[in-house]
């Protein structure tokens, strides 16, 4: 739609630019005449910590909070795209322009150039490959169009994520425990705040713990998002065990029966040996005092990593037992085309991606509309 | 799951050992395999396929040496080809005294910007200088509060203003405080942005117009992929960067991305982050970094790892004796007594090629213990048979094995471990780079013999990441800031 074109033709583009923009814009102040009580609301603790952002720092925030809410169906694909139109300008080369005119010769050449774009999304030579492969096998001496070309890869990758359930799994009785973990820096105290918020608005009551006692300063980070969202919050002194904090996090979660407990860890990276064995007691501790605790392992991957993703993905699976990723950071020029072989390999579905640094900013995975946008393919 | 690229690269050349020149038909194969291990590095494929084109035309026509095979010939090349464009090396950073040096540092969202900052402020009081740190993050959450739990951690000033809204504003009272408060070298820790994000850039910019640092480092993440061209790209076009500084090098991630960043923004890599705790700071070294990307080990990162904690004197002659091949149990004990320092001698370990298999052992273990087992079987010996481990018979075993309660076999791996290093301490340390190829050869064909080792040989350097209570980390403070007293007392 928008973004194919702008590239092609400014000037013939820019018509429809702006009807889009200015739909986009409708859409926003329609939602935010509808109100968004829990975004609106302005909470006792927040007042000091909003007024330490400059008006240029709130006013991303209000977009994005209408733009991205989960109610609005396609939004995330749009603000993806809106962020890989952006990441196309940067990048020059995208794949429309192995297309000059109409159809090309699938040949060496072609070959090269495709398997160049596709190993761009950073989804590894190996599935790099077997894609420009099968694509070779299939076509190889014929003139092609990019829909041929765009819809083969395409079903390659989709067939490869397996299209299973997306949805984050919850207790049938009780409390559902969340544990969430993840390399250092990969975003996963952002993405507690974001699934909390969401949490919230489906309208189940949320309590945090706050289960990185090393990092200085990460608890008063949740304990912040925490007064912005209205939750409850278990934390511990820093340098303290993360497993006491865990053990009383879930204690509340069932004593008070709230809906949902999120525990927050600390950063490790997957080749710590006695930090994974810790990520092991957590568990146990949860699943001592609740059946079947924790029903998710969310594994925080950042979208701009590259091949050792896979690496993180295999060692917090072995440990943690990992029952679903958040792709963190996908609102860069990152692509975050690693988790189509970690899909393949580890049969570990994406659930959620985070597209901001504000509350709303996070979608449930769409693997069709990840494909495309992995691919710049529009319809 | 990746074969590492010398065993490949053996295996493509097999059909032509020894067989002349190097030809374009002769290397594809072995230039493909070249390729795909860069990529996996995560190296971007455009700075790949310029790369490729510098190593094809370094090695066509170059003769095969009769004692090198051509799978190491083409290894020598690609290895030498790395090295140069990593390099050159400027470790600088801006110190004077009586002037206020700034420093600013960028990046992405995660990429260990407030971390690194910590860092810095350290290397600079270790080279008594007083750094002064700011925060001009006012964006994450409680990021000013992280800044100023290192600055108390380091016994470093910290300036924040409660409230504020606009970085340039801050950064400008930071640097008056700071001049204030009689630093040298003011370190700004700014909020991680998308590469993407024109406005969040612009701010970038104006802090820089505005306080005009003497150092702009962008700190990188090692795990970045391919994105790595764009972000450094945009990072580097906004701002007039001056070094690189990549963090989390402590894991298994291969650091490709230093390649793709090296490529596009032309400044010299200045340090690279390996650790949680705040020594944990390299100064670059394009040699090793070329041997993580190619999945190599790397003995010279453990003698600067160890110089750092050994005094001068010491060092002198610590490698006055690895240059004559001396490198006895004597040397070896005292090199792990002086590194008893948590998550240190793992990676110490993983970074000695040989030891990979130790490092293994040691990662299931509880490491301190474990060194104190070694040092106590070398402790139970003679000075002659630390001296000359060959003369150690059974009966010497059994002694040895009693004397400091371990069993023989315990005695025996030990030996077998350190007759390893102290043969590739002698390869390393007498000097041409093909001895040095040869020997990197040998150890990788030695442990990719170790059926055990999942990494085919190459065990990276890794902690496994022991996490101190403050009150624990105070101890040790303590213990080395005795350790220091003592050494200056005895001169």
């Amino acid at each position: 739609m928008v973004f194919w074109r702008k590239k092609k033709d400014e000037s013939v583009s820019s018509g429809e630019d702006k009807s889009a923009a200015s739909k986009v814009a409708n859409e926003r102040s329609a939602s935010t005449a509808a109100g968004d009580p829990l975004a609106q609301q302005t909470l006792p603790g927040e007042t000091k910590i909003a007024s330490s952002h400059s008006e240029k720092d709130i006013k991303p925030e209000t977009d994005q909070a209408e733009s991205a809410t989960p109610e609005d169906g396609g939004s995330w694909f749009k603000k993806l795209r809106s962020a890989l139109h952006k990441t196309n300008q940067i990048l020059q080369t995208d794949i429309r322009d192995l297309w000059k005119s109409e159809g090309r010769l699938v040949d060496d050449d072609f070959l090269r150039e495709l398997f160049v774009i596709l190993v761009r999304t950073d989804m590894g030579q190996p599935t790099a490959t077997r894609i420009r492969d099968r694509i070779g096998r299939e076509f190889r001496g014929r003139k092609v169009t990019k829909e041929e070309v765009l819809e083969s890869a395409r079903s390659e990758i989709l067939a490869s994520m397996q299209n299973r359930s997306v949805e984050l799994q919850f207790a049938t009785s009780g409390p559902t425990v969340i544990l969430v973990v993840g390399v250092n820096g990969a975003g996963k105290t952002t993405s507690i705040a974001k699934l909390a918020y969401r949490l919230r608005k489906e309208g189940r009551t949320v309590i945090l713990g706050a289960g990185d006692t090393f990092r200085a300063a990460a608890v008063e980070q949740l304990k912040i998002w925490s007064q912005r969202i209205g939750c409850e919050i278990v934390s511990g002194e820093m340098g303290s065990d993360p497993g006491s904090v865990a053990f009383k996090a879930v204690q509340r979660a069932r004593e008070e029966n709230f809906d949902v407990c999120i525990i927050d860890t600390a950063g490790r990276l997957q080749t710590q040996v006695n930090l994974m064995q810790q990520l092991e007691k957590i568990r146990k501790i949860a699943a001592k005092q609740i059946d079947g605790a924790p029903h998710e392992v969310l594994l925080v991957l950042d979208a701009t990593a590259g091949q050792n993703a896979i690496s993180q993905a295999r060692g917090f699976s072995d440990v943690a037992g990992c029952t679903g990723i958040i792709l963190a950071k996908l609102d860069g020029s990152a692509k975050g085309g690693v988790v189509v072989p970690i899909m393949t390999e580890f049969s570990l579905p994406v659930k959620l991606v985070g597209l901001g640094e504000k509350l709303p900013d996070m979608a449930p995975f769409d693997p069709e509309a990840f494909t495309r946008a992995l691919l710049s393919f529009d319809n | 799951m990746f074969d590492s690229l010398s065993e490949n690269l053996q295996s493509a050349f097999k059909s032509i050992r020894g067989k002349g020149k190097l030809t374009e038909a002769n290397m594809r194969d072995g230039l493909k395999l070249v390729e795909t291990s860069l990529l996996e590095a995560d190296v971007s494929i455009s700075v790949v396929e310029q790369f490729m084109g510098r190593v094809t035309e370094a090695a066509l026509g170059k003769r095969v040496l009769l004692s090198l095979k051509p799978s190491e010939e083409l290894i020598r090349i690609v290895y030498d080809q790395l090295v140069a464009i990593l390099g050159p090396v400027d470790n600088t950073i801006p110190l004077q005294r009586g002037q206020v040096k700034t420093i600013m540092l960028c990046g992405l969202q995660g990429a260990g910007k407030t971390t690194t900052c910590g860092k810095l402020a350290q290397l600079i009081k270790e080279s008594k200088f007083k750094p002064y740190l700011i925060a001009a993050d006012l964006q994450r959450p409680a990021a000013i509060e992280q800044l100023h739990v290192l600055g108390r951690q380091l016994g470093v000033g910290v300036f924040s203003k409660e409230g504020a809204s606009d970085p340039v504003a801050v950064c400008q009272e930071g640097i008056a405080a700071a001049k204030a408060a009689g630093a040298d070298v003011v370190i700004l820790d700014t909020a991680g942005r998308l590469a993407i994000d024109e406005e969040l850039m612009g701010q970038l910019k104006s802090i820089d117009r505005s306080v005009k640092p003497d150092q702009v480092l962008l700190v990188v993440d090692g795990m970045t992929g391919q994105d790595a061209v764009n972000s450094a790209g945009a990072f580097n076009a906004a701002l007039e960067l001056d070094g690189v500084i990549m963090t989390k090098l402590d894991g298994d991630a291969r650091g490709g991305a230093l390649l793709s960043v090296k490529a596009v923004t032309q400044v010299p890599i200045k340090f690279l982050g390996t650790g949680e705790h705040l020594d944990a700071l390299e100064p670059f070294r394009p040699e090793g970094m070329a041997s993580r990307i190619l999945q190599m080990g790397d003995i010279l990162e453990v003698a600067r790892e160890a110089h750092r904690l050994v005094d001068e004197d010491e060092r002198k002659a610590m490698e006055e004796r690895m240059k004559k091949g001396q490198f006895g149990l004597t040397e070896f004990r005292d090199m792990m007594q002086k590194l008893r320092k948590p998550g240190l001698m793992q990676k110490m370990m993983g970074l000695m090629p040989g030891m990979g298999e130790m490092s293994k052992a040691l990662q299931s273990a509880d490491s301190d213990k474990e060194m104190r087992r070694i040092a106590g079987i070398i402790d139970s010996m003679t000075p002659t048979e630390r001296d000359n481990p060959k003369i150690i018979d059974n009966q010497r075993r059994m002694r040895i094995a009693a004397g400091c309660g371990a069993t023989a076999p315990m005695v025996n791996e030990l030996l077998k471990q350190f007759d390893q290093i102290a043969g590739f301490m002698k390869m390393m340390s007498s000097g041409g780079a093909r001895e040095k190829m040869a020997a990197l050869q040998q150890m990788q064909g030695m442990m990719s013999n170790n059926p055990m080792n999942p990494m085919q040989g190459m065990s990276l350097k890794q902690s496994t990441g022991k996490r101190l209570t403050p009150k624990e980390r105070e101890r040790l403070q303590k213990e080395r800031d005795k350790a220091v007293r003592k050494a200056k007392r005895k001169n």
